[in-house]
Parts: C-alpha cells; sequence; structure tokens
C-alpha cells in the first residue's frame, strides 16, 4: 500500500500522468459553462424582486463556493504534506493558492457589483463579507510564505501550518449569515430542506459550479505540473525532460 | 425573455443593470483568462532555467 502511494504520489509520475487529464477537464468546463451561460442568460426567468440583475449569481455564487471548496483542497493537502511527508501533496496546496485566490476574488467583486443596485452599496462590513475578504488575505498569506522562504521544505511547513489553522474560517464564512446580522441573503441551495430557488435558475448556477469545479481541477493539474519541474529541477526526470524540448 | 421578441439590445441593457451584470461577467472573464495565461508563462521560465543550469554545468565539466 505504501509503496503504491509513493509510486502514484511521485512528481515524475504525476507529471505523465496528469498531461492526458488536463485536456479532459478544460474541455468539459468549457462545454459546461456555455451550457450553463445559455441557461442562465437565455432560459432562467427574470427575477421577481431583483429583476435581470440577480443574474451575477451564476458566477458569484460558484465563485463563493470555490473559494472555500478550494481552501479546504489546499488546507487538507497541507496536512497530508506535513503529517506524511509527500511531495506531492505540497505541490497540489501551493498550486492551489493563487486559483483560489482567484475565485475568492471572483466572489468578492462580483458580490459587490450585485450589492450596489440591491443594498445600495458596493461594500459593507458585515459578517459574510469580511470573513470572506479575510479568506483572500489567508490565500495571500500562504504564497507570500512560500515566495518569501528559499528552503522548499521550511516554506511548505509555515505556509501549511497557516492553510491549517485558516480553515476555522471556512465555518465562519459559512455560517455567517445565520450567527450575525447581515445584508447578505441566507443560504437558498445549500440548506435540507428544499432550496427556495427556481429550478430554472437552479439548473445553471449548478452547472456553473460543476464548470468552475472542472476548471479549478484542470488548472490546479497545470500548474503542478509546473511546481513538480521546478521542485525538481535538480533531478535527473526533469534534466531529461528538458533537454528532449 | 418576456414573451415578446427577443432583441439583443434588450438582451444587453440587462433591464437597466447592464453595469453591474456585464461588469461582473467581464472581470470574471479576465481573471479566468489571467489564469490560463500565467501558468503558460510560468512554465516557459521553469523550462528555461533548468536549461540554463544543465548548460553552466557543461560548460565547467
Amino acid at each position: 500500500m505504501w509503496a503504491w502511494i509513493q509510486k502514484f504520489s511521485s512528481p515524475k509520475y504525476f507529471y505523465g500522468m496528469s498531461a492526458k487529464l488536463i485536456p479532459w477537464f478544460a474541455l468539459s468546463a468549457l462545454l459546461i459553462a456555455l451550457y450553463g451561460l445559455y441557461l442562465g442568460f437565455f432560459v432562467a426567468p427574470p427575477d421577481y424582486q431583483q429583476g435581470e440583475s440577480y443574474r451575477i449569481i451564476f458566477i458569484h455564487v460558484p465563485a463563493a463556493w470555490m473559494s472555500m471548496f478550494v481552501y479546504v483542497v489546499m488546507a487538507v493537502s497541507a496536512a497530508i504534506g506535513l503529517i506524511w511527508q509527500i511531495r506531492l501533496a505540497d505541490v497540489i496546496a501551493a498550486s492551489s493558492a493563487p486559483i483560489g485566490a482567484s475565485f475568492t476574488f471572483i466572489a468578492l467583486v462580483t458580490g459587490s457589483l450585485w450589492g450596489k443596485p440591491m443594498w445600495g452599496t458596493y461594500w459593507v462590513w458585515d459578517a459574510r463579507l469580511t470573513s470572506e475578504l479575510i479568506l483572500l488575505f489567508l490565500y495571500f498569506g500562504y504564497m507570500a510564505l512560500q515566495a518569501s522562504i528559499e528552503d522548499q521544505r521550511m516554506a511548505d511547513k509555515a505556509s501549511g501550518l497557516l492553510a491549517i489553522v485558516g480553515v476555522v474560517n471556512i465555518p465562519i464564512i459559512h455560517y455567517s449569515v445565520e450567527w450575525w446580522n447581515t445584508l447578505h441573503q441566507g443560504a437558498t441551495v445549500t440548506k435540507f430542506d428544499k432550496p427556495s430557488i427556481h429550478i430554472d435558475m437552479l439548473i445553471p448556477l449548478l452547472l456553473m459550479a460543476l464548470a468552475f469545479k472542472l476548471f479549478y481541477l484542470a488548472m490546479v493539474l497545470v500548474r503542478a505540473r509546473n511546481e513538480a519541474l521546478y521542485r525538481d529541477r535538480n533531478r535527473r526526470w526533469v534534466r531529461e525532460l528538458v533537454e528532449k524540448l | 425573455m418576456n414573451g415578446s421578441e427577443f432583441s439583443w439590445s434588450e438582451f444587453f441593457a440587462m433591464g437597466g443593470y447592464a453595469f453591474f451584470v456585464w461588469w461582473s461577467y467581464g472581470l470574471t472573464l479576465a481573471v479566468i483568462v489571467l489564469n490560463i495565461v500565467m501558468p503558460v508563462v510560468q512554465r516557459r521560465k521553469v523550462i528555461k532555467r533548468v536549461k540554463r543550469a544543465i548548460r553552466r554545468e557543461q560548460l565547467q565539466e
């Protein structure tokens, strides 16, 4: 079992394997996003309160979900890297950070652009918005630690520890709309009784969420391949590979 | 969209919310494109760096 994990988690094996997966993830992300956008803009009816402005939901909510999902992936990978010293796990964590930060940025900006016409303000310092902003800073902190510590193992340890501690922010983001008074609306999809959203709006929303997830999978593999090359730059497999390019 | 004939100008007007809707989608697209371009640039840099290191070692031998 351990030997099996060792083999499949070696950066060299990963580099070859991931190349075959990336086009499939990327292509399906593109096609699903196009279909989701078609449904979202041409099939879903306008909202009875918000009119056409609600169509921001089709990127805002998937981006917000992904901002948290990618963080959990990053923290779990960092923990696996810390505990079991699996190098590929640290590679995945480091490669996830900029993508997660991108999703967080998208969630914040689209939320702001949705808040202005609906709430009358681009920004309020309420719990949901503030905890999402903290998430962005956690990603930045992770990336800064990765970039500023010369020794790769030390960098992985320090940034990994930050990622793991920062996980407490994830439930805070999710429950912030219940625990504190806020302008932000409560959950409409991720609750236990029936989602309080029209099916014609829900389907494009879920398609866009799937497209974002597939996009993440494609991009995390692309970045992880770079990271694997860079980290193993003094090893023979990278030398042989680069000489052929 | 509202039962009557579809018009693109009406579509782009987004019921008066064009600014907010299209800025949201435009910025999202920009971030996504950036996320595709950056690793491509990164890859070239890494490969260049490794090639330079190989050449340096060959000169020293």
